[in-house]
């Protein structure tokens, strides 16, 4: 690169100037103007734009909340509390906030679903999946710390439950979970750290997410039909068609998003979380938050307390190799008849494991809990490695433009009726 | 099509989620019903006001509401003065003074609610051991809720044959494993409503739910209203930015 100013084209002179001695409107334009884009995007594409969204409403509410909130044992129940009945609009922040997390699940569990759909995990994509894998853990440890800071009995008893797992690494274990701790509990200097730690966290999370854009805008999108753009005719810049497409699916974002904070705040959470915490009383059930059901499930459908906890961190550690387990050329499943079938019996696994995270462990959940348990890997481990040897997928299209066009507008005769075989 | 079913699939796995750790062997609810039902359905005031009046003429000798002040009672109708009358029917530590000393003086408005016990000890030796618990949140903090409540106070029945009851303890219908401390709270006629409503076991307990689910969640009604304003704006919203994406998609179909 040469040193010295940029070559701006741009015509304001303010912007002119700035953007000749650092040219982020220039990236701005490259990267969100003009920047080429599938033109076959379905609705499914919204979903990362949408955590985007999810993750700057979680931020600016989690700041305000944070200067009303009081991160000692005696004091965090009564002052998120007092949040909720004193300070000006604070129900509001507080719902939006505690809604948002699961807002966030719903769509980053959808982001992830239609990347493994579609094949998005594949070359030249595989670091851009693995860094999505990074950020939703690091979500997962977010929303764990975030659910512990009102201080109430889900709260204590989910905090205990959760960081007990990892005493069951020999040697370390116990080590590790008094370093959690801060203590031989789970009492105040815990809820500190946990609050240090969740106001860290998602602003660790928003460098991941560049990272995560980075790698994007170097590869470029993966598209419903999973093959690459061949040329102008099958791209279109990001701008005005996708911030367009965009707006749509965040208006209707926000409506669900709506109807849960302002119609059942609470339809999500555990009543139970509005007890304050007692370390003498256990609660009947202890259970996490809806969205780690599904892990929480298959850490008890294992009868050995190691066994169970490895295999919860194996149920996302096995995203990490997902690029190299599937071997198929072919990205998009609507055109691997087999593995478009298995995916969605790991999809019901996967619902499954989330109604049976929710029941107690015992006598036939635990059983069903097993079953989905051994499909959710056999997916991952058995059937995507032999499919990639052994399935025939179908004819895949010539090019985006050729199926885009199908519906009307101009084509060249005969070329959707008969897409080159390519597998 | 597709993506409407996959969402309808994940829609309905999020709606599992609630019923999934609904208690096993719960009894079923009877269904009540109550003036804040529904989107539009509003704190019914007077049945607040006689359920205030219940809980501070039977409630509150056992159970506190550390968390609500006297001034929150404007908020069911009470006026100013009748806020400040309550108020001042309490004595408050105060202090210490200029003198360094503590000192009792009428509560007021701003005050939080008296609560009857000094601390937890000194409740449960009061209670045959039980810990009457706070009032604050409690219609949040059980499984449905203000229904629930009232369930509980209209569910005491004499234990069946065979059902083995504690010393002390009381059979109630909807309370988890239907041994509760508390013996039967409410009694026909153990208060006299100033509006000359009867004060039967089952209008007491139902006005007393409809005030602690006003304790639990004061703002519902502002957030009810807030939120039909939102979701109308948020159709608008989206009708204009469907038909934005119409046009600027127009000339690539």
């Amino acid at each position: 690169m040469s040193i010295g100013l940029h070559k701006s084209d741009f015509k304001n002179p303010v912007v002119r100037w700035i953007d000749s001695r650092m040219p982020i409107f220039t990236m701005m334009q490259k990267e969100y103007g003009t920047f080429p884009t599938p033109r076959n995007f379905n609705y499914f594409w919204n979903f990362g734009a949408l955590a985007m969204v999810n993750l700057v409403i979680m931020i600016a509410t989690g700041i305000f909340l944070a200067m009303n909130y009081t991160p000692h044992t005696s004091m965090a129940f009564d002052s998120v509390e007092r949040i909720m009945r004193d300070v000006n609009y604070g129900w509001l922040l507080r719902y939006v906030h505690a809604n948002g997390a699961s807002m966030f699940f719903i769509v980053v569990y959808i982001h992830i679903w239609r990347g493994m759909f579609y094949g998005s995990y594949k070359a030249p994509r595989e670091l851009l999946w693995i860094l999505g894998v990074v950020i939703f853990l690091l979500m997962m440890a977010t929303a764990f710390m975030g659910y512990v800071l009102p201080w109430g009995q889900m709260s204590f008893w989910g905090a205990t439950v959760i960081t007990n797992l990892f005493s069951a690494f020999p040697v370390v274990g116990e080590h590790i979970v008094t370093l959690l701790w801060g203590g031989f509990s789970v009492d105040n200097p815990t809820l500190n750290r946990f609050f240090s730690l969740h106001y860290l966290l998602p602003f660790v999370i928003v460098g991941v997410v560049f990272l995560h854009i980075a790698a994007l805008h170097i590869t470029g999108s993966n598209n419903p039909l999973g093959i690459d753009p061949k040329g102008p005719q099958d791209t279109i810049p990001f701008h005005p068609y996708y911030t367009a497409k965009d707006s749509v699916g965040i208006v209707v974002y926000l409506m669900v998003f709506a109807v849960l904070v302002f119609f059942a705040p609470n339809y999500l959470g555990h009543p139970d979380n509005y007890i304050p915490a007692n370390p003498l009383v256990t609660p009947a059930h202890i259970v996490p938050e809806w969205y780690f059901l599904p892990f929480y499930a298959i850490l008890r459908a294992v009868p050995d307390k190691l066994g169970g906890v490895l295999m919860m961190f194996g149920a996302i550690a096995v995203l990490f190799v997902l690029p190299w387990l599937d071997g198929s050329p072919v990205r998009s499943m609507r055109f691997r008849p087999l593995a478009r079938i298995a995916f969605f019996l790991w999809t019901i696994a996967f619902g499954v494991l989330l109604w049976a995270g929710g029941k107690p462990a015992e006598g036939t959940y635990v059983l069903i809990a097993r079953l989905a348990t051994v499909y959710y890997f056999a997916y991952f481990l058995v059937i995507l490695p032999l499919l990639g040897r052994l399935e025939r997928p179908l004819p895949l299209p010539e090019s985006i433009a050729t199926p885009v066009l199908r519906g009307g507008g101009p084509l060249p005769a005969g070329a959707a009726n008969s897409p080159m075989e390519k597998a | 099509m597709k993506i409407l079913k996959a969402l309808a699939v994940l829609g309905a796995l999020v709606s599992l989620a609630p019923a999934a750790r609904a208690a096993e062997g719960a009894v079923e609810l009877p269904h009540t019903r109550f003036s804040f039902d529904g989107i539009f359905g509003t704190f019914d005031r007077a049945a607040a006001q006689r359920g205030f009046q219940v809980y501070k003429e039977v409630c509150s000798a056992c159970h506190s509401m550390r968390l609500l002040s006297y001034r929150n009672l404007r908020e069911i109708g009470l006026s100013e003065a009748q806020v400040q009358a309550i108020a001042a029917t309490v004595e408050v530590q105060d202090g210490p003074n200029d003198e360094g000393q503590m000192f009792a003086r009428p509560g007021r408005a701003s005050d939080r609610f008296h609560s009857p016990f000094a601390n937890e000890a000194a409740a449960r030796a009061a209670n045959n051991g039980a810990l009457p618990p706070d009032f604050s949140v409690i219609a949040k903090a059980r499984e449905g809720g203000a229904r629930y409540l009232h369930a509980l106070l209209t569910g005491y029945a004499d234990a069946p044959a065979g059902f083995n009851l504690g010393q002390g303890m009381n059979y109630n219908r909807y309370f988890p494993g239907h041994q509760i401390a508390m013996a039967p709270p409410l009694n026909e006629g153990q208060v006299t409503f100033a509006d000359q409503t009867p004060a039967t076991v089952e209008q007491m307990a139902h006005d007393v739910a409809t005030f602690l689910a006003w304790a639990a969640e004061p703002e519902l009604e502002e957030r009810r209203q807030m939120g039909v304003k939102i979701i109308l704006f948020l159709a608008v919203l989206g009708v204009l930015a469907y038909g934005v994406k119409r046009r600027v998609w127009a000339d690539l179909h």
